[in-house]
């Protein structure tokens, strides 16, 4: 028996989520193996050796594989899966746009967003936008599983020392062209990632009120996040939406401020640790999760919390 | 061109779900049922293609009991020209509900099949990315823009990092994100029109494919409650609280 990661990456650096996934493929107590398709890959592949727990490392290299196109990496694992009982990608709109392709490829159901691995064919995973939880149960020779990053730390990145096999190129035709990629730059941490996440709702009114937010988040060395009404209002771009259709986050504090708590966003931060809540209508359902509410005018209460925390940051220093 | 566009029917996305008390599921007897909300998107980009000439008939189609019909309805009201019931009592996998939109799409024919990205009852995400590789179409998955030029689609994709811009041809797959457009409401005259328009049952034993499940629910639950917390008084009071009670700034 063993298990296959399916390495999300940009061809420099592994993305934490397939740290989390690798954490999952633990819980297997197998061999796991770790493949990686990507162009001009050879100091990615030489990173990944020694992340924790990986025996091998599976390599294609091909400039056609440079933008990650799923009609043309499915088939290259898909040739190599006989060799795997379990293959897992993260949850991401990387695993998810990929893994079900092979699904169809191998006549395999998927089991997506898996939260907890209880045995070999035993999974757990979140419905109804997390407010139910399935348990399912699968014979299949072959499982197909997308993991769910917040739900199982990152793997150490050392202390393994994976071999490197490359394995073979499948050229699929494909109509379909990269033309670009719009990736938003910012010196913040990863939202996905971060220790501590600033949200902003409905309430912030407009884009520039977000610098507010910015300005809270650099403080805390905190992510942005915001609600889908924020972001279908355009007040910030769609890769900040956390939420049922968003991106899942669970830090230890997830500050969110004019979001009035729809289940839909909920179910994208419900896990976070600390939660904050500061809203002027004190009946917004947000605060019925929040372990500390502030039911005040944002306007006023961002720029006092930016005093406070300069004030603490003097009496520390 | 033709469009065909796949349509779910869902718990209505406002009812707050209720586990059954036997933990076999959730509820879906006495609750108000609608058209999954990505998959509007699907029906109204199909519309919207219609009413700008670039195709000439919208064709939505779903899977489930007597009941779906009610969604196809709805999906005719906001101006789909036709649609099909593939019926069943049974509910279907991702794996099962894209082979068999494959069978009806081998008959259709069509030159665009749209679906909402995924379905807000079992957050699957998978039924386009299937359906695109069975019929070995390209796949376009989260769209949020779409252009149409000649046979050439020109697509944004909503990915973890921003957007993603391809190109790509008919026929092909593509699954709808919620900011593709604004789905019209239905209007009365519209709801009335949408009873004449054809709706074709097809029963799903009749198209020959393995719909058998793969995978077995052993229980369903609820979430763990999170429990309200207290209401500070001011921002020094939140301040303190986080520093020195919770103890993560």
């Amino acid at each position: 028996m063993t298990v296959l990661v399916i390495a999300e990456h940009d061809n420099q650096n592994l993305k934490s989520s397939t740290l989390n996934t690798i954490t999952a493929a633990t819980k297997f107590n197998d061999e796991i193996h770790l493949i990686i398709l990507g162009n001009n890959i050879d100091n990615l592949i030489t990173n990944s050796q020694s992340l924790h727990k990986v025996s091998k490392i599976l390599k294609c290299d091909h400039e056609k594989l440079e933008n990650f196109i799923p009609e043309i990496l499915a088939p290259v694992i898909s040739n190599i899966s006989n060799n795997y009982t379990h293959i897992l990608a993260p949850a991401s709109t990387f695993g998810k746009n990929l893994l079900p392709r092979l699904s169809a490829l191998l006549d395999a159901t998927q089991i997506s967003d898996v939260i907890e691995i209880q045995s070999k064919n035993t999974f757990v995973r979140p419905i109804y936008a997390g407010n139910a939880i399935s348990t399912v149960e699968t014979n299949q020779q072959i499982n197909l599983l997308t993991i769910r990053p917040t739900a199982f730390d990152k793997c150490e990145e050392s202390g393994g020392n994976a071999s490197i096999e490359d394995i073979q190129f499948l050229d699929t035709q494909t109509n379909t062209k990269f033309i670009s990629r719009e990736v938003s730059k910012s010196d913040r941490p990863d939202l996905t990632n971060a220790r501590v996440v600033v949200s902003g709702g409905r309430g912030m009114e407009n884009s520039e009120n977000f610098k507010l937010l910015y300005e809270l988040a650099d403080k805390l060395n905190a992510a942005v996040g915001a609600s889908r009404a924020a972001v279908d209002s355009g007040y910030i771009g769609n890769e900040y939406q956390v939420g049922q259709t968003g991106k899942m986050v669970a830090p230890e504090l997830y500050i969110a401020v004019g979001i009035s708590g729809a289940i839909q966003h909920l179910a994208g931060m419900k896990d976070s640790k600390v939660i904050v809540a500061i809203n002027k209508d004190a009946e917004a359902p947000i605060f019925g999760i929040a372990d500390y509410g502030l039911s005040t005018d944002l306007f006023q209460a961002i720029p006092e919390i930016i005093k406070e925390l300069d004030l603490l940051n003097k009496i520390e220093s | 061109m033709k469009v065909l566009v796949a349509v779910k029917r869902v718990v209505d996305y406002k009812v707050q779900i209720r586990v059954k008390s036997d933990n076999s599921g959730v509820e879906t007897q006495n609750v108000k049922m609608s058209v999954n909300p990505p998959d509007e998107n699907a029906i109204e980009e199909a519309v919207k293609l219609k009413e700008q000439g670039l195709v000439n008939e919208t064709v939505a189609v779903t899977i489930g009991d007597d009941k779906s019909q009610d969604v196809l309805r709805t999906s005719m009201a906001m101006g789909i020209d036709r649609s099909i019931l593939v019926k069943t009592s049974i509910s279907l996998e991702p794996l099962a509900v894209a082979k068999t939109l494959a069978k009806i799409i081998e008959k259709e024919n069509p030159d665009l099949v749209l679906l909402g990205k995924q379905a807000i009852d079992d957050d699957s995400n998978q039924t386009g990315q299937i359906l695109s590789t069975l019929l070995n179409w390209p796949q376009g998955c989260f769209i949020s823009e779409l252009k149409i030029e000649d046979k050439k689609l020109f697509i944004s994709r909503e990915i973890d990092e921003g957007i993603e811009k391809l190109e790509t041809s008919i026929p092909a797959v593509l699954t709808c994100d919620l900011r593709l457009n604004t789905p019209r409401f239905a209007s009365l005259p519209n709801i009335m029109k949408a009873k004449k328009k054809p709706l074709d049952v097809i029963e799903i034993d009749t198209l020959g494919i393995d719909i058998e499940s793969k995978i077995k629910v052993l229980n369903v639950v609820e979430p763990p409650k999170r429990e309200a917390g207290i209401m500070v008084n001011d921002v020094k009071e939140l301040v303190q609280k986080l520093k020195y009670e919770a103890k993560v700034i």
